[in-house]
């Protein structure tokens, strides 16, 4: 299939020397330099904003360096396009797939692919790659039925039936489970050992420890460490992406776990959005003092799950949403929020908060109908208390270390932990007896996420009901005393953290506790 | 390299690029940029049909101004601009798109016509009182029929709204004909005449009359809404973020039902000032297209309630000017819709320009035709 490279020394296929990319007047990049070899699975690591999006999209072409040069096969090359980048064999499988839902596998892969390569039975084509690859794929099955994990291999196989020589996957684990990961290791390592070169972008430190051969560490846009990956330990890699050691969150264990305080029972909601997922028959009690985590892959019903609760989608039927002992199916989220509930959203912008508007404005967002402040912040005809919104504006900046270049900045100028922190600090601040919080460190540097989960931990130690929802094991390990997992919007019942292992988690993530159809539909 | 520089530089395109933040100057220059650029492409016209442009453009836009009796009937015009272009600023502000005021504006009238046509003998200040609020209803009543349509059947209210104008002009057209045809006009499609407390107070010896006052108050109280209130602050996000909105707890289908309730009946109140005021009677023809040219109004005062004042004004000139040049230079009042239609197109184009600014960049020719980025 790809061209097996005769002696197996390996070679440097890729080279980028001293490059930079300017945006304005701020380095994405500043002079970097990096080699690939065929053969070797290469490891990009840095936070984010570290520069590895800008770094890759010039060596695929979609952007273009302010200085320096790239050599591909020892040749100087401009590459002018990610169309020139593919035809000079450079492939690659973006985080974010663009598929069409509503068409099939080889259909999809056809659009994508130059007309030369859409001769011939595309899908006898694509069957047969995927399953020597070891990734199984039907060419007739709709995209909008398959999960995340096999859209992520309509991707990879679209690359591979170009023949690529380099192969750039941008954090491409974000979204599978432990299994589904494993599966993708085994093609990785077979495609090097074919003699192509994988560049991997990653900040999971465990997996770039298992496959990756080189590694190299970016930080603030510039080249901080060349490593062998297999001889550093995850802490010493972490350090090297965080530029200090990342500061361990303390969980007191003897927290008091009293009342529930919110639960969900024999929930059902089919989803309003077209390609979206219903939520079916979902049990789960949130306890005073307990930190319950949902674990599970992205689209398989978080967000339906998490606008139920929150009552910006509201369930037509009664009795299924408890909040501090009250139904409250009936209310919405101001209602809901005058409870004692609070909530933060999995997208900051646009949705937890407004990109052009002051930072006073968002906390207005989702304060104004609260009665946690000692007067009204809304006061009808005489306006909004300013006065008011600034005190809570400087008590969240203090108390979450919100750094901001003004006092009372735009949401849209803070970086993304900052605004992740002024988000769920805008929320803590009330000391709400419910939070629930989708995908709480989501993007966000180790820093910012090490403050919030102690803040989130801090909160539930006073007594408060948490519900996180969060694709990140890690973090669900470090925080929960109870673990779900959800699926397809079947929830699993759940666990002690202590008894679930990352390798049971995973089970349940593929789907291990779903009832069949009969049962379900029963 | 450098010969592959060399081959860079020879291709050289303008493009757009986006700006990291929308720029705050361009907000506020904007308008006045496409008030310059009119002006130099109306001159360039004026030279194009032979005429005088520098005397043309000083006859259209500087002379309604020379005089007392012209500035009055400038601020005569501007008076229902202002009063339907609060109203829509505010909906477009929510991203509600009331195309119809014009057709609200007709209704309006009708609906407050009642009274001086069903009941002419009913002559108190109260029934003054009772006809505003009928035209303000009457406006609101029809422009709750896109809402409803909006969020019960998901229908695009652009297209509703604009297609019921041409139900509401024709019923306004039926009712002057038929049922509300004046017994002794002689035959002319126009109802009595009002009178007494069924017309507006006037005052100065031209045509100044109390309707601009309620443009002017509708307006300052728009402005304290959007700027300090809650509701104003709902509207802006519900427009600009529905999903930060929904967050908020604000409803989008609430906010369909108030954004068209509020310019309709803005829209209907204006229609009303125009039959109980200069007009005095209902005819065929009640309103040169305020309630579209309200909508240039609304984005050229930058959706905000003062602004609107002032673009209102600017407006309310291309009418008058409109006339003095057809009377002057023997040009069609045509004119007058060309430029009004020139204004709204520059400032859309120029409205770009916050968000993203003019580059010169140099690209390399373009190597491969396969494939395409993906």
């Amino acid at each position: 299939m790809l061209n097996k490279s005769n002696n197996n020394a390996p070679m440097t296929l890729l080279q980028v020397t001293n490059i930079s990319k300017k945006f304005g007047d701020f380095y994405a990049n500043d002079n970097l330099n990096l080699s690939i070899e065929t053969g070797k699975v290469h490891a990009l690591l840095g936070e984010n904003g570290a520069g590895k999006s800008t770094l890759v999209k010039m060596m695929y072409g979609a952007l273009q360096p302010t200085s320096g040069s790239i050599f591909w096969q020892g040749q100087e090359t401009l590459i002018a396009s990610p169309a020139h980048a593919r035809e000079l064999g450079i492939g690659m499988v973006f985080q974010h797939f663009s598929l069409f839902e509503a068409l099939t596998v080889a259909e999809n892969i056809s659009l994508a692919l130059p007309v030369q390569l859409r001769q011939g039975d595309l899908s006898q084509r694509i069957a047969d790659l995927s399953l020597d690859y070891g990734l199984p794929l039907n060419p007739a099955a709709l995209v909008a039925d398959l999960s995340v994990g096999e859209r992520q291999r309509i991707e990879i196989v679209r690359c591979l039936l170009q023949q690529p020589k380099l192969l750039i996957m941008d954090e491409p684990t974000a979204v599978l489970t432990p299994q589904e990961a494993q599966a993708l290791f085994s093609t990785l390592r077979r495609l090097v050992e074919e003699g192509c070169a994988v560049l991997y972008i990653s900040h999971r430190l465990e997996e770039v420890k298992q496959i990756c051969h080189d590694a190299t560490i970016l930080r603030h846009g510039k080249l901080v460490a060349e490593v062998d990956p297999k001889v550093e330990t995850a802490a010493t890699l972490a350090q090297l992406m965080v530029g200090s050691s990342v500061h361990q969150v303390t969980r007191n264990t003897n927290g008091e776990i009293g009342e529930v305080l919110l639960s969900l029972s024999h929930l059902y909601q089919s989803s309003s959005a077209p390609f979206g997922v219903d939520l079916v028959d979902v049990n789960l009690q949130v306890k005073s003092g307990e930190i319950l985590a949902i674990a599970g892959v992205a689209g398989n019903g978080q967000g339906e799950l998490f606008s139920v609760i929150s009552g910006e989608e509201r369930n037509p039927q009664q009795h299924f949403i408890s909040l501090l002992g009250q139904v409250s199916d009936g209310l919405n989220i101001n209602q809901r929020r005058l409870l004692g509930a609070a909530f933060v959203p999995e997208e900051r912008m646009g949705h937890g908060a407004v990109e052009h508007l002051s930072l006073t404005d968002n906390i207005l967002l989702s304060r104004h109908a609260c009665n946690d402040t000692e007067s009204p912040l809304d006061r009808g005809w005489f306006g909004i208390d300013r006065r008011q919104l600034a005190q809570l504006n400087k008590a969240i900046s203090i108390n979450y270390d919100v750094r901001k270049s003004r006092e009372d900045d735009v949401a849209g100028s803070l970086s993304g932990g900052n605004l992740q922190k002024f988000v769920v600090g805008r929320e803590l601040n009330r000391k709400p007896k419910v939070l629930v919080i989708n995908q709480p460190t989501w993007g966000v540097d180790a820093g910012a996420a090490a403050l919030i989960r102690q803040a989130v931990i801090d909160l539930s130690r006073q007594g408060s009901a948490i519900l996180i929802i969060s694709q990140d094991l890690d973090e669900i390990f470090e925080l929960a005393d109870t673990i779900a997992v959800i699926s397809r919007g079947q929830l699993s019942p759940s666990y002690a953290a202590s008894e679930l292992s990352r390798e049971k988690i995973g089970l349940m993530m593929a789907g291990s506790h779903e009832q069949t159809a009969q049962a379900a539909g029963a | 390299m450098n010969k592959l520089r060399k081959q860079l530089e020879l291709n050289v395109q303008l493009i757009l690029e986006k700006r990291p933040q929308s720029s705050g100057l361009m907000n506020l220059f904007s308008p006045l940029l496409a008030i310059v650029l009119t002006i130099v492409v109306g001159g360039l016209i004026f030279a194009a049909m032979g005429k005088p442009p520098l005397t043309a453009l000083y006859l259209y836009f500087i002379d309604p101004l020379t005089s007392w009796w012209s500035v009055e009937e400038v601020l005569v015009k501007a008076g229902p601009l202002v009063l339907i272009g609060v109203g829509l600023a505010v909906c477009f502000k929510a991203n509600v798109w009331n195309i119809g005021a014009e057709g609200q504006l007709t209704v309006g009238a009708l609906m407050g016509a009642i009274i001086p046509i069903l009941w002419g003998e009913w002559q108190s200040p109260f029934a003054l009182v009772a006809m505003l609020c009928l035209g303000a209803l009457g406006g609101a009543l029809f422009a709750l029929i896109p809402a409803w349509l909006k969020t019960h059947f998901g229908v695009n209210e652009i297209l509703t709204s604009l297609m019921l104008v041409y139900i509401a002009q024709l019923l306004l057209d039926w009712f002057v004909r038929g049922p509300w045809k004046d017994p002794n006009g002689y035959n002319f499609p126009k109802s009595v005449s009002f009178e007494g407390w069924h017309l507006l107070p006037m005052w100065g010896d031209g045509r100044m009359h109390f309707g601009l006052l309620v443009s002017l108050v509708a307006a300052l109280v728009l402005f304290w809404i959007m700027r300090h209130t809650l509701k104003g602050f709902e509207i802006n996000v519900v427009g600009s973020a529905p999903r930060a909105g929904a967050f908020a707890g604000f409803s989008q289908t609430k906010m369909v039902w108030f954004c068209f309730a509020l310019s309709g009946g803005l829209a209907g109140l204006a229609g009303l000032i125009e039959v109980a005021g200069p007009i005095g009677q209902l005819q065929p023809q009640i309103s040169p297209n305020y309630g579209f040219t309200a909508i240039i109004v609304a984005f050229l005062g930058r959706l905000n309630p003062l602004g609107v004042i002032f673009a209102g004004i600017l407006l309310a000139i291309s009418y008058i000017g409109g006339e003095g040049i057809q009377i002057e230079l023997g040009i069609s009042s045509k004119i007058t819709q060309m430029f009004q239609g020139m204004l709204l197109f520059f400032i859309l184009m120029c409205d770009t320009l916050i968000l993203y600014r003019l580059k010169w960049i140099s690209t390399k020719p373009n190597q491969s035709t396969t494939g395409h980025a993906s």
